[in-house]
């Protein structure tokens, strides 16, 4: 049988390989999908808690479904963003979007 | 080894392997491609653990909306479509060590755990109903449902009029 | 006489009592049965598709006013062996700077997410794939995995027709997997369960199409759009993009994107039949599974004869127009008349059975009144703002 904790080392592996990504990537679009890794570890790890917890309550599968409503939310207007940064600056490289930057 | 033992294997190893692929392979749509085979492993997590509704969901919000938006915009954002030049940023050593740190930190806070060898009890009754009961239920989770809903409203409205050319 | 009445049960009992007498452990028997079971069901079924490509053919004549392959065995039925035979042997080609993996990856997807809904399909009362209790969200699962095959089939090719035939289909796949979706939450309304099963069982003594007859159109409608079949074809508008996401595509790859578009289009004559025309019910289907698998398939076959006839019928509309007819018209509909539904469910819930039909039956004849009034309305707003514009044009 598989105990909790192999979900949890499973989260956290990929919850730190997202990481990776949101940090050494140039492309804007290659860090939001680092992102969409990270919210895929918190969402394997709540599903995991609420199947060895009680089941009677439902607390981990709401909030998962609330993390892809945030997730659908982020990439909509995140890409949105990114088109339309494209359409002005001509580049999706975070660190050639610099005119916030002192 | 139980059969769960090797379905929770070669899951997580294809997980991994392309969550990997994610962030090392130089052609993002093929990023984008590795995603969803991220996605879909997880989906399997999820059927395995007797979540259905979100084995399904998983499949229809992310495979066939999130990942195909990244498709579409990674096409968009594109002059040419061949990448020869480094994906990753000059601080890329940095980023793999905080990452390995992060973890290690993980694991370790995981080894404190009272309850990491617990085993699965019985689902009590059927969850999908006790799920949708609880999304609209006043006792539960309904302010939560609908500040999601208006959340996905408002990121509706943004990410139109963000996107709208002038 | 059992298998008559169970014949999927004998079978297994069958088998599972032979395989246990050759001494093989417990559970690799059942995996044994089980594989052998999807294996079977995915032959029928591709042997079904073969027969589809005589039906489709045969019925486009018709249509067209010509014979249609009349020369190959009787009635031509066995033209299609000669059209496999064709596909295997033509040159198999992948273009040059195409994505090779993703190329050959797309149309076994694109086959596989048709397969994939035969799974939740119930044949007859004891015939079914699963009982899963999220049937309905799932064959929406499998239409995301056909976007999916679409796009990389379009981007691998490396063909810019390609690619702006799949960014066509994609849009309106997206676009009409709404009122698809709301269109299915209306049995899931009327009966409490989004399983499959339970919706065909639930429809013994009356089809949900006397309910919500207006439901069953909207799903025909997003139905054909999702196949991508006319007036949606956008996807392979010959005369500005040649072929669509398939462009590159040769012999048996191509032939596998064929087939799948009509096995989907059978199976979404299947779904009709299932959610709105009782699937296999009929007189002694109860009894004897294998005569309400005879209905189904036979219900089945009309929906998709609806389906090619609406495809042979009615030309292609334009881009916009179709994005418009789903976001302004198609969508606002669905969502409006799931309310309806809803609350004429829940107020007639405790009425005799004949009110009730009525009662659900006239919420939705009113809602499609009150709808083509107000379109009549604004068109004829439009019309009127239209001549009183002229005359200044004219000056």
């Amino acid at each position: 049988m598989v105990p909790l904790s192999w979900y949890i080392f499973l989260s956290a592996a990929l919850f730190s390989i997202g990481l990776y990504g949101v940090l050494a990537r140039k492309n804007v679009i290659a860090i939001l999908l680092g992102v969409e890794l990270m919210l895929n570890a918190a969402n394997i790890n709540l599903v995991a808690f609420w199947r060895y917890g009680n089941t009677a309550l439902m607390g981990g599968q709401v909030f998962s479904i609330i993390v892809f409503a945030v997730a659908a939310a982020e990439v909509a207007v995140g890409l949105a963003l990114v088109i339309a940064i494209y359409r002005t600056r001509k580049t999706v490289i975070a660190d050639e979007l610099d005119l916030m930057k002192w | 080894m139980t059969a769960e033992q090797i379905i929770f294997f070669l899951t997580a190893a294809l997980i991994l392997i392309s969550a990997l692929m994610v962030v090392t392979t130089r052609n993002l749509v093929h990023a984008a491609l590795w995603l969803i085979a991220v996605l879909f492993g997880a989906a399997v997590l999820f059927a395995t653990l007797d979540a259905s509704f979100l084995a399904v969901v998983q499949i229809v919000v992310y495979i066939g909306a999130i990942a195909i938006l990244f498709i579409f915009a990674v096409m968009l954002t594109r002059r040419n479509l061949l990448d020869k030049v480094s994906q990753t940023n000059a601080g890329w050593p940095w980023a793999a060590g905080i990452s390995v740190a992060a973890f290690a930190g993980l694991v370790f806070l995981v080894g404190q755990m009272h309850n990491a060898g617990a085993q699965k009890g019985e689902v009590s009754g059927d969850p999908l109903m006790a799920l949708s009961t609880a999304l609209v239920s006043p006792d539960a989770y309904v302010l939560a449902f609908e500040v999601a809903s208006i959340m996905l409203l408002a990121a509706l409205v943004g990410a139109v009029y963000i996107a709208n050319r002038k | 006489m059992e298998f008559l009445t169970d014949p999927i049960k004998v079978v297994y009992d069958w088998l599972l009592e032979l395989f246990l007498g050759w001494g093989w452990a417990d559970w690799v028997a059942v995996l044994v049965i089980y594989l052998l079971g999807i294996v079977l069901f995915i032959s029928a079924v591709m042997v079904l598709d073969i027969l589809l490509v005589w039906v489709e053919r045969k019925v486009v004549a018709r249509f067209q006013d010509r014979l249609g392959p009349n020369r190959v065995g009787p009635f031509g039925l066995f033209q299609p062996f000669p059209d496999i035979i064709k596909l295997i042997l033509k040159e198999d080609i992948t273009p040059e700077g195409a994505d090779r993996v993703v190329f050959n990856l797309a149309p076994i997807l694109s086959l596989g997410s048709v397969l994939f809904l035969w799974a939740v399909v119930p044949l007859a009362s004891r015939i079914y794939g699963v009982d899963l209790n999220v049937a309905l969200l799932y064959i929406v699962a499998a239409g995301a995995i056909g976007t999916l095959s679409i796009i990389m089939a379009g981007w691998a090719s490396n063909n810019k027709y390609a690619l702006l035939g799949a960014y066509r289909m994609v849009a309106n796949m997206i676009s009409y997997e709404i009122p698809m979706v709301v269109a299915l939450l209306i049995p899931t309304v009327l009966v409490g369960s989004m399983s499959f099963v339970a919706i065909t069982e639930a429809q013994a003594n009356y089809w949900f199409v006397l309910v919500s007859p207006l439901g069953a159109l909207i799903f025909l409608v997003a139905a054909i759009a999702e196949l991508g079949r006319s007036p949606f074809d956008l996807n392979e508008g010959e005369s500005e993009i040649v072929s669509g996401y398939h462009i590159e595509y040769s012999g048996m790859k191509f032939g596998l994107f064929y087939a799948g578009e009509l096995l989907h289009a059978f199976t979404f004559g299947g779904f009709i039949a299932a959610l709105f025309f009782g699937g296999w019910h009929g007189p002694w289907a109860e009894q004897y599974p294998l005569l309400g698998a005879f209905y189904f398939v036979v219900k089945a076959m009309l929906g998709y004869w609806v389906i090619m006839w609406v495809k042979y019928t009615v030309p292609r509309i334009r881009i916009d127009h179709m994005l418009a007819f789903n976001w302004k018209f198609l969508t606002p509909l669905a969502f409006i008349l799931l309310m309806v539904t809803a609350v004429t469910h829940r107020v007639l819930l405790d009425a005799p059975t004949w009110l009730y039909i009525s009662g659900m039956f006239l919420s939705n004849v009113l809602l499609a009144w009150i709808t083509v009034e107000g379109l009549r309305m604004q068109a004829r707003r439009k019309r009127e703002a239209d001549v009183s514009a002229e005359p200044a044009a004219a000056d």
